[in-house]
C-alpha cells in the first residue's frame, strides 16, 4: 500500500547524536560517580607508579610506562563496567526502558549512544592520566606509543562493555555496584595492576593468565614495550571473552525483555 | 452515521496469557482515525495489557494486534504514536526542556518544543530538573512527551493519575483541544466522568473480554437507567427487599439505593410488601454506576 510506504520516520544519524548529546549532559551532572571515575587511577598511580618512575626493567623499558599503562587499562574498563552495570541497573528500576521501548528510538541506537559516551569518557580519562604520568611522573615516550596504547584500551574493552551490561541486567540498583566491585576489583589485582604478578600468591599467578584483565593489560603493556605474550594471543583472549561476556548479557537481557515486554 | 475512517489499531482474536493467568480472552476491536476511545475497566481488567500489545511492547499469545496496518513494533506505525505508560521513566538529571527536545528527535515531524510543554502546562518549570518535578508535574511532562512528535494518535495509560485538580482539567482542555483537531486518542481511566466527558466510545473490558462498546450514551441505555433512592422510618428487615428486581442494590441504615429499568414496577411491588417510603428520588444512573453493574457479578435472584 502506497500510504504505508510514505509513512516517515525520523533520520537514524540526529537521533544517535542527539541521544550522545544528552548522555554526556547526564554523566556531566553526575560528578560524584564521573569525578570518582577520573580521579581514582590517577590516585593509584600516584601511589603505586610515581615512587617507581625512574626504575628501568630488565628488558630496557621504564617501570613507569608499564604502571601507567596497567592503571590505564584499570581506567577503562572500570568505566565500562560500572557505567553499563549501574547504569543498565538504574534505568531499569526507574522503569525508563519501558517507555524508550514504546517510542519510535530503536534499542540499537539507545545502546550504541551508551557505548559511545562511555568510549568517549574513557578517552578523556586515559588523555588525563597520560598528561599526568607525563607531566608529574615525568615519563617520557613517543607519542605514538600513547596514541597505539589509547587506540588498543579502547578497541579492546568490548569484554568490560558486555560485562557491564551482563551485571546491569542481573542485578538492581542498590546489589550493581557491589556486584560490579566484587568481580572487577578482584580481576584487576590478580593480573598485576596494582602489584606486579611475581609479588602475588603463587595460585593467583597461577590463575592469572586465563583472566581478561591480564591480557587485556598485555595490549596496553605491549605499547609501552613490555611484551610476555605476542599480540595476537592478547586479542585472541580478548575476542574469547568479548564473546563470552556479550552472550552473558544477551542472555540476561532476554531474560529481563521475557519478563517485562514478552 | 459518519463513513468509516482509516483503521488504525486492530485487535483480532487477541490472547494473552502470562504463565497460568490469561490476562486476555480473545479481543476484537477497531480503532478508526478520529476516534476518541476509552477503555474501561476494574484493575486487572486487562486495559494495560490492551495498550500494551497496541504498542507492541508485549506480544499477543495468539491472534493479531496490527498498527496502521502494520506489525505494532514497525518503526513507521511507531512514529506516528504518542504515549503515555503508567511506571515509566525518564532520566532525572535532564531538564524538562532537554527531556522534551530529546524526544522530538525521535519524531519525523515534531512540534516546537514550546508548543509541546505549553500544552502541557509547564512553561514555569521548563528549565527544571525532572528529579525536581512533583508527581502532577512529572505526569504532565509525560503528556508534553506523548504530544512532542506531533503523533496522529495517542496512547494514554491512566493519563490522570497522581494529577491535582488543576492539572487535570488543564490536561483535559488540552485532551479535548486534540481531538477535535482529528487526532485519534485511545485511553483507560479510572475516573469515568473523564470517560464519559472525552470520549465518544467506551469499551469495557473485565477479566479479559469486551463486555460493553458504546456511546457513553448507549452504554447508559443498556444498564439499569434509573436509580431510586428513599428512606424508610424505620431499619428495614433483609426480608422486606429480597427478590426485587433491581440490579444493585445499597442500604446503609434507613437510607435505600436500588438501581433499576423499570422504576414504576420496582415501586409498585415496594408499596404491595408495605414498605413505608420517604424522602423518595429517582434519578437518572451516572456512567459509573452504569459500569459497576456491567462488571459486577449479577445479583442473586
Amino acid at each position: 500500500m502506497m500510504a504505508r510506504l510514505e509513512m516517515p520516520t525520523a533520520p537514524l544519524g540526529r537521533m544517535l547524536a542527539e541521544q550522545i548529546r544528552s548522555q554526556v549532559l547526564i554523566r556531566w551532572r553526575i560528578p560524584a560517580f564521573s569525578l570518582t571515575n577520573l580521579a581514582l587511577p590517577i590516585i593509584f598511580f600516584t601511589f603505586f607508579g610515581l615512587p617507581l618512575v625512574n626504575q628501568t626493567l630488565p628488558d630496557g623499558t621504564n617501570l613507569g610506562a608499564v604502571i601507567l599503562a596497567s592503571f590505564a587499562a584499570y581506567a577503562v574498563g572500570s568505566i565500562m563496567v560500572f557505567s553499563f552495570g549501574i547504569g543498565v541497573a538504574t534505568e531499569r528500576a526507574m522503569r525508563v526502558d519501558v517507555l524508550i521501548r514504546a517510542t519510535p528510538l530503536p534499542p540499537g541506537i539507545y545502546i550504541l549512544a551508551k557505548v559511545v559516551t562511555a568510549l568517549l569518557f574513557a578517552l578523556v580519562s586515559l588523555v588525563i592520566l597520560i598528561a599526568y604520568g607525563i607531566v608529574v611522573g615525568g615519563i617520557r615516550q613517543d607519542p605514538s606509543v600513547w596514541i597505539s596504547m589509547i587506540a588498543r584500551l579502547l578497541a579492546g574493552s568490548l569484554p568490560f562493555i558486555g560485562l557491564g551490561f551482563a551485571i546491569g541486567y542481573l542485578t538492581g540498583p542498590n546489589a550493581a555496584p557491589a556486584v560490579a566491585n566484587l568481580i572487577y576489583l578482584p580481576l584487576a589485582f590478580a593480573s598485576g595492576y596494582f602489584l606486579p604478578l611475581n609479588q602475588l600468591p603463587a595460585f593467583i599467578r597461577r590463575v592469572a593468565p586465563y583472566l581478561p584483565t591480564y591480557h587485556y593489560a598485555q595490549l596496553a603493556w605491549s605499547a609501552v614495550g613490555r611484551r610476555s605474550e605476542p599480540l595476537l594471543t592478547s586479542l585472541l583472549w580478548v575476542a574469547g571473552y568479548s564473546i563470552l561476556f556479550l552472550a552473558i548479557a544477551v542472555w540476561a537481557y532476554q531474560r529481563d525483555e521475557t519478563s517485562k515486554f514478552v | 452515521m459518519p463513513p468509516a475512517t482509516e483503521p488504525i489499531v486492530e485487535f483480532i482474536g487477541a490472547r494473552k496469557r502470562y504463565g497460568e493467568t490469561e490476562a486476555l480472552k480473545g479481543i476484537d476491536l477497531t480503532v478508526r482515525a478520529g476516534e476518541v476511545l476509552a477503555l474501561l475497566g476494574p484493575n486487572g481488567a486487562g486495559k494495560t495489557t490492551s495498550i500494551s500489545l497496541m504498542l507492541g511492547l508485549r506480544r499477543p499469545t495468539a491472534g493479531q494486534v496490527r498498527l496502521f496496518g502494520l506489525a505494532p513494533t514497525d518503526r513507521r506505525a511507531r512514529s506516528r504514536c504518542g504515549v503515555m505508560l503508567q511506571e515509566s521513566g525518564v532520566a532525572g538529571t535532564l531538564t524538562v526542556r532537554e527531556t522534551v527536545d530529546l524526544f522530538r528527535t525521535y519524531y519525523p515531524a515534531p512540534l516546537a518544543a514550546e508548543r509541546a510543554i505549553a500544552m502541557a502546562g509547564l512553561e514555569a518549570v521548563s528549565e527544571r530538573r525532572v528529579a525536581a518535578l512533583s508527581g502532577g508535574q512529572r505526569q504532565r511532562l509525560y503528556f508534553a512527551l506523548a504530544v512532542c512528535g506531533d503523533p496522529h494518535v495517542l496512547f494514554l495509560d491512566e493519563p490522570t493519575v497522581g494529577m491535582d485538580v488543576e492539572s487535570r482539567r488543564a490536561f483535559l482542555q488540552s485532551m479535548q483541544v486534540l481531538a477535535q483537531a482529528g487526532k485519534t486518542i485511545v485511553f483507560t481511566t479510572h475516573y469515568l466522568p473523564e470517560a464519559e466527558e472525552l470520549a465518544q466510545r467506551i469499551v469495557v473490558i473485565d477479566r479479559g473480554l469486551v463486555i460493553a462498546d458504546a456511546t457513553p450514551q448507549d452504554l447508559k441505555a443498556r444498564v439499569p437507567a434509573k436509580r431510586v433512592t428513599f428512606s424508610t422510618p424505620h431499619p428495614l428487615p433483609a426480608a422486606a427487599l429480597a427478590g426485587l428486581a433491581g440490579a444493585s442494590m445499597e442500604v446503609s441504615d434507613r437510607r435505600v439505593r436500588l438501581l433499576t429499568n423499570d422504576p414504576e414496577s420496582l415501586l409498585r411491588e415496594l408499596f404491595r410488601r408495605g414498605v413505608a417510603i420517604g424522602d423518595l428520588e429517582v434519578v437518572g444512573a451516572d456512567l459509573e454506576e452504569a459500569f459497576l453493574t456491567l462488571t459486577r457479578p449479577p445479583a442473586a435472584p
